[in-house]
């Protein structure tokens, strides 16, 4: 029954998954408030001193995004564990590569928002003066790219499982620790606040983003069907 | 009626972790038949239906649905297969439409098959734009139906599809199976409703201890098979 071409199929789950979080707006009443909660937890923890959480201004907004991202991919393999909705999804004979490009896209778009709002974020409670928008954008996008690919890889891994609300961080965070670094830098070389070679940090996203792509085009089939 | 044999189970063992709910269980199902599986919690009664769909893998013997193997065809066979168990697959903060529409378009059905079901199931009034959420079991069991209907299955999987539905809500569920049926659909029904059920069936076998205990005619008594 299900012929529909890759493409399809895959913009019929994305479509799909942010229809889902505009209805029940967790990622706005949740998602967005808990990552500028840290924010301003990060501005207590560093007594407000602006000159600090300038000069932190990419670690602590990495982190910021790192952590929200997690209950972003929770809620997207939440939604698939009600009410035997993975049966179905499994019975629905789409492509598994397709169905994981559609939910990595999902998440993605929901990481691209959240990422523009953490940017006025540092703007406005640490007064960091953005630039290098080139790099900025571009590292952003691409670090974006790999946090969805790998959180829909540990998403569905962990999907199956009782305690999956536990442990996908415990698996996820580790993994994502590159992003971190790379990202962390790349911002840092944009804003001007560390020498290093921004776009080679770049690169480096970019092949993690690459790798984990792939990873979930061939695995995310087998680990759907044993979650 | 056609006498296509479209489920052809042999001797098939399936494991739940390491208890064996279907023990050697021999069943065929033909096309245009609808066949009601009873049997005591614990027979067997799910677990047949979830490997018929491909959800539970067959351990031994031999399984065919629509000519392939269930042991070696799994996701083949699932397209082609409609699966309605005691969990209706719905997503609950979707509204029925975007519900039907979702899945019918998942399974490759259109719009139009999509919309035509919701009319058959009267899903197409105010309860078109609500949350499944807010729905009542009987009406979430109405729109799982509806998403069958939508896909029109070759092979229709129902784990008590009566259970929560209101008299009517059962006439339409009767009514559709009969015209599946009759368009060359195979049928299988795990029901504890055997009133309504036997009526619509015809043929019945009962399970215990995961085989196949008995087979009723239409009209006969039971007969020891398995």
């Amino acid at each position: 029954m299900a012929d529909g071409t890759f493409v399809n199929d895959a913009a019929l789950v994305a479509a799909k998954d942010l229809r889902l979080e505009l209805r029940s707006r967790v990622a706005v009443s949740q998602v967005v408030p808990f990552a500028v909660l840290l924010l301003v937890i990060f501005g207590f923890a560093l007594d407000g001193d602006q000159t600090t959480l300038q000069r932190l201004t990419s670690g602590l907004y990495w982190v910021a995004v790192l952590f929200a991202a997690v209950l972003i991919v929770q809620r997207a393999f939440a939604v698939e564990s009600d009410d035997g909705v993975r049966d179905a999804l499994r019975l629905a004979g789409m492509r598994p590569a397709s169905v994981f490009v559609g939910k990595a896209g999902a998440i993605f778009v929901q990481l691209i928002v959240l990422e523009v709002l953490l940017g006025v974020g540092v703007a406005v409670f640490f007064g960091t003066t953005l630039t290098g928008w080139g790099l900025l954008i571009a590292s952003a996008v691409v670090a974006a790219a790999g946090i969805s690919a790998a959180g829909t890889l540990y998403g569905v891994l962990t999907a199956g499982l009782r305690v999956k609300e536990s442990l996908l961080p415990m698996l996820l965070l580790p993994v994502l620790a590159p992003v971190l670094i790379g990202a962390t830098r790349a911002m840092g070389a944009a804003l001007g606040d560390v020498a290093v070679d921004g776009w080679s940090w770049f690169n480096f996203l970019a092949i993690f983003a690459l790798i984990y792509v792939a990873l979930g085009l061939f695995a995310f089939g087998p680990l759907l069907e044993e979650s | 009626m056609v006498s296509e044999t479209v489920i052809s189970l042999r001797g098939v063992v399936a494991l739940l972790g390491r208890f064996p709910a279907l023990a050697r269980l021999d069943l065929d199902v033909d096309a245009g038949e609808i066949v009601l599986v009873r049997g005591p919690n614990g027979a067997g009664k799910s677990t047949l239906l979830r490997v018929c769909a491909g959800l539970v893998p067959v351990d031994s013997g031999n399984a065919r649905v629509l000519g392939h193997d269930l042991r070696a065809d799994r996701r083949v066979i699932r397209r082609s297969v409609g699966y309605l168990g005691h969990d209706t697959g719905l997503y609950a903060d979707l509204t029925v439409r975007d519900n039907v529409r979702f899945w019918a378009r998942a399974t490759g059905a259109s719009g139009a098959d999509a919309d035509a079901a919701m009319v058959r199931l009267d899903l197409d009034t105010r309860l078109a734009d609500i949350i499944v959420a807010r729905l009542s079991a009987g009406q979430r069991r109405r729109v799982g139906l509806a998403v069958l209907l939508a896909q029109r299955p070759k092979v229709w999987l129902l784990d008590e599809p009566h259970a929560a539905l209101d008299e009517n809500g059962r006439d339409v569920l009767d009514e559709v199976l009969r015209q599946a049926a009759a368009g060359g659909a195979a049928v299988l029904v795990a029901s504890h409703d055997h009133g309504r059920a036997e009526q619509l069936a015809h043929r019945s076998v009962s399970l215990a201890g995961g085989h196949v205990h008995s087979v009723r005619e239409p009209g006969g008594t039971g007969v020891f098979g398995g």
